[in-house]
């Protein structure tokens, strides 16, 4: 089943304001966003030296991305000894033919996947799908967006755009339950049973990888369900994708990353499965293939390096005011919220423009960053660039040239001012024509001071209250 | 002698909000400071280096650099544009001898009250019921609170200057430093999410039984004001000088 972007790239406030019109829907989201931030802070809160396993994550993952090619040939070398099979994959074509080469040759017609958003951003799935292969998703949030055909709106939890009520209905259509079921808890159970005939008919079974470390040649898988075991302990193929940035050194980093990520992801002091693949099951074969897919480009620039270190938690989507009212899919790319708009305005910066400016910039998201990448500061840096590359539309730029060349001459400032305070007391409706628009819509615009602030200095300058108290 | 403090209007206080800036040198005179105002400053910078616009932004950050350069402190009612100064000029000018002595000089207004003036006392009466407003930039880049975000010993610098007021009472939000959605540019050409944001923050303030809600950012204000006005909500907005600029702080 293929699953295309609902929204096309480049609509964020569009798609955004589409979100925001269904305000119940928009709080749902929010409120869903939210209460995946607040189990964090207390799972967050709940460690005294949190601040200081940042501190450490950030230095492994800046030390492991500064050696990153010897890391990853440690990594090959060790694996190889462990008799895992290692293929390199420049971009997600070369990665899916990869992929589709080990199941074609060993006639595999069905496979089992749990959730990988490399398979996501190198278009898996519907590759494997247009030449015959079965693929079903095992992860309980991704085979909801795949029966739905839609693309994950949340790295973590693919479906938090859906409710249980939508899911009982996809179930009734999709798996037969009974009408009008939607208690999670049976939801849940009907899905498991469904899934339950998929694993024990997979020919292979296909994972994403958390961490590859460098030292031991192994991987380490973490879900919550259980159903990355599932999937490479019943067929005898396990075909392991991860990007070249998943290395770390050393079995002891796990210490630090993974205290990080589940408490950052959902509050859990850990999740329920981290599984450590250091060789095939006997008999069988284990592949793990390496993708470039434009990282290494991301990794040669100074100001968004750290992008690279993301461990995929989805906090930052959490906490990001705007994503939780404006949805996953507005982003229109494959890995929304904020660390989703500096990786795809690196990865495709003509279609992605607007998302480093789908941004209050608050910050939230850099705070709550378990690998501490300066995600605001990114997104500004890359507005820059986006400027200085001709990508922001002409009217923005022309704007701000307008109000740059005002500011630098204060006469003609004050006398601007002036002429705005005027307007705000004697014409508003002037105001709300053009740019201003779309600040008076939904706000009162400001009362007109008859004097700014320099006029009344100069006044007390002149005899007022010159020099005394107040 | 007190130190000479730059006084560092921005450009939308300056003419949309001039009480501010008097009540902000009321604050700063009370406490014995000698202000001096230099006329010739407009804006920061700001919303140009926000919108990608460096080129546009560097003569602002070149000319304020200069004007305020011979100051012993600069405070300023914003913690969005000192953040803007302190922490971003650097991006755009470079190292240079003249902004590093800026940006170590520059304050938000209760930044410098408690780091700079040591006030500690704070004699004054607001009978209301007090909502505080985290701005963003006053929180996370110049790290006046404790942001939720982070773990360790909560602090917050604004809060320390309010609480010993007679008769205010702080009250307890559900989400006690959320983004109103402002963000500059991003009010205008994210207006749907930036408004429900707004809107959002309103509610979460009129819940917890505000009746004014307070901050250290006047723009940030401005968008909040701006959304309840629109809807004729009662909760009132002020600036946090406005609240101090009765009380006697030493």
């Amino acid at each position: 089943m293929s699953a295309a972007l609902p929204v096309p790239p480049g609509q964020h406030p569009r798609a955004a304001a589409r979100f925001v019109a269904d305000d119940a829907r928009a709080h749902r989201h929010d409120a869903a966003g939210w209460h995946l931030r607040s189990n964090r802070d207390r799972g967050a809160g709940s460690v005294p030296e949190w601040e200081a396993l940042r501190e450490a994550a950030s230095a492994i993952k800046a030390h492991a991305l500064s050696r990153l090619a010897d890391y990853l040939e440690e990594f090959e070398k060790n694996a190889r000894a462990n008799g895992i099979q290692v293929h390199w994959a420049a971009d997600g074509p070369e990665h899916n033919r990869i992929v589709h080469g080990i199941l074609a040759s060993r006639g595999v017609a069905r496979v089992v996947k749990s959730k990988s958003m490399l398979t996501e951003e190198c278009g898996l799935n519907p590759y494997l799908e247009s030449r015959g292969i079965e693929v079903t998703d095992t992860d309980l949030g991704e085979r909801i967006v795949q029966l739905y055909g839609e693309p994950p709106s949340h790295i973590v939890v693919p479906a938090i755009h859906r409710t249980k009520e939508e899911i009982g209905e996809l179930f009734r259509r999709r798996l037969g339950t009974p009408a009008g079921l939607s208690d999670p808890t049976a939801l849940t159970e009907a899905a498991r049973h469904h899934l339950r005939q998929k694993f024990l008919g997979a020919q292979a079974g296909i994972t994403g990888v958390n961490f590859a470390i460098a030292e031991t040649g192994g991987v380490v898988v973490v879900t919550n369900e259980g159903n990355a075991d599932m999937g490479t302990s019943l067929p005898p193929i396990h075909i392991a994708c991860m990007g070249v940035e998943k290395v770390i050194p050393r079995a002891r980093d796990l210490g630090v990353l993974l205290r990080l990520l589940a408490r950052s992801a959902t509050g859990q002091p850990s999740s329920v499965y981290a599984t450590h693949f250091h060789g095939p099951l006997a008999g069988g074969e284990m592949h793990v293939v390496v993708v470039d897919d434009g990282r290494s480009a991301i990794l040669a620039r100074d100001a968004f390096r750290r992008s690279l270190a993301c461990i995929r938690c989805g906090a930052c989507l959490n906490t990001c005011p705007v994503y939780r009212r404006s949805g996953g899919y507005s982003y229109g790319a494959v890995i929304p919220g904020p660390i989703g708009s500096v990786l795809g305005a690196l990865r495709r910066p003509q279609s992605h423009a607007d998302l480093p400016f789908a941004s209050s910039l608050c910050g939230s998201c850099s705070d709550v960053c378990p690998v501490k990448i300066d995600l605001h500061r990114e997104l500004l840096g890359f507005r820059r660039e986006l400027v200085g590359r001709g990508l922001v539309p002409v009217g923005k730029r022309l704007s701000m040239k307008l109000m740059s060349f005002v500011m630098q001459r204060p006469r003609l400032y004050a006398l601007a001012g002036q002429t705005a305070r005027f307007l705000l007391r004697a014409a508003p409706w002037a105001l709300r024509l053009g740019p201003g628009a779309a600040w008076a819509r939904q706000r009162a615009l400001p009362p007109g001071p008859r004097v700014s602030f320099r006029e009344m200095w100069e006044r007390e300058a002149a005899g007022g209250e010159k020099g005394g108290a107040a | 002698m007190a130190p000479s403090v730059g006084l560092f209007i921005p450009c939308y206080v300056d003419q949309l909000q001039p009480e501010v800036g008097l009540a902000a040198l009321r604050v700063l005179r009370q406490v014995g400071a000698r202000v001096e105002f230099p006329r010739e400053q407009t804006c920061c910078g700001q919303p140009m280096a926000n919108s990608g616009c460096a080129d546009e932004a560097r003569p602002l950050a070149d000319r304020l650099v200069r004007l305020f350069d011979h100051f012993d402190q600069v405070v300023a009612p914003s913690g969005s544009c000192v953040s803007m100064v302190r922490h971003h000029y650097r991006e755009l000018l470079g190292d240079r001898p003249d902004l590093a002595r800026v940006a170590g000089r520059i304050y938000e207004l209760c930044e410098w009250l408690v780091d700079v003036a040591g006030v500690t006392r704070v004699d004054g009466e607001f009978r209301r019921k007090v909502g505080l407003h985290q701005s963003c930039h006053a929180l996370r880049e110049l790290r006046t609170a404790r942001s939720s975000e982070t773990v360790g010993a909560p602090f917050d610098k604004v809060r320390q200057l309010l609480a010993p007021l007679r008769g205010i009472q702080l009250v307890d939000l559900a989400r006690r430093d959320e983004c109103c959605g402002f963000g500059g540019t991003f009010a205008v050409a994210e207006e749907a999410v930036s408004c429900l944001m707004g809107r959002d923050r309103l509610a979460d303030h009129e819940k917890a039984g505000a009746e004014v809600i307070t901050g250290v950012d006047a723009s940030c204000l401005l968008h909040l004001g701006g959304l309840a006005r629109r809807e004729g909500r009662r909760v009132e907005v002020m600036h946090v000088a406005r609240i101090l600029e009765g009380a006697r702080l030493s």
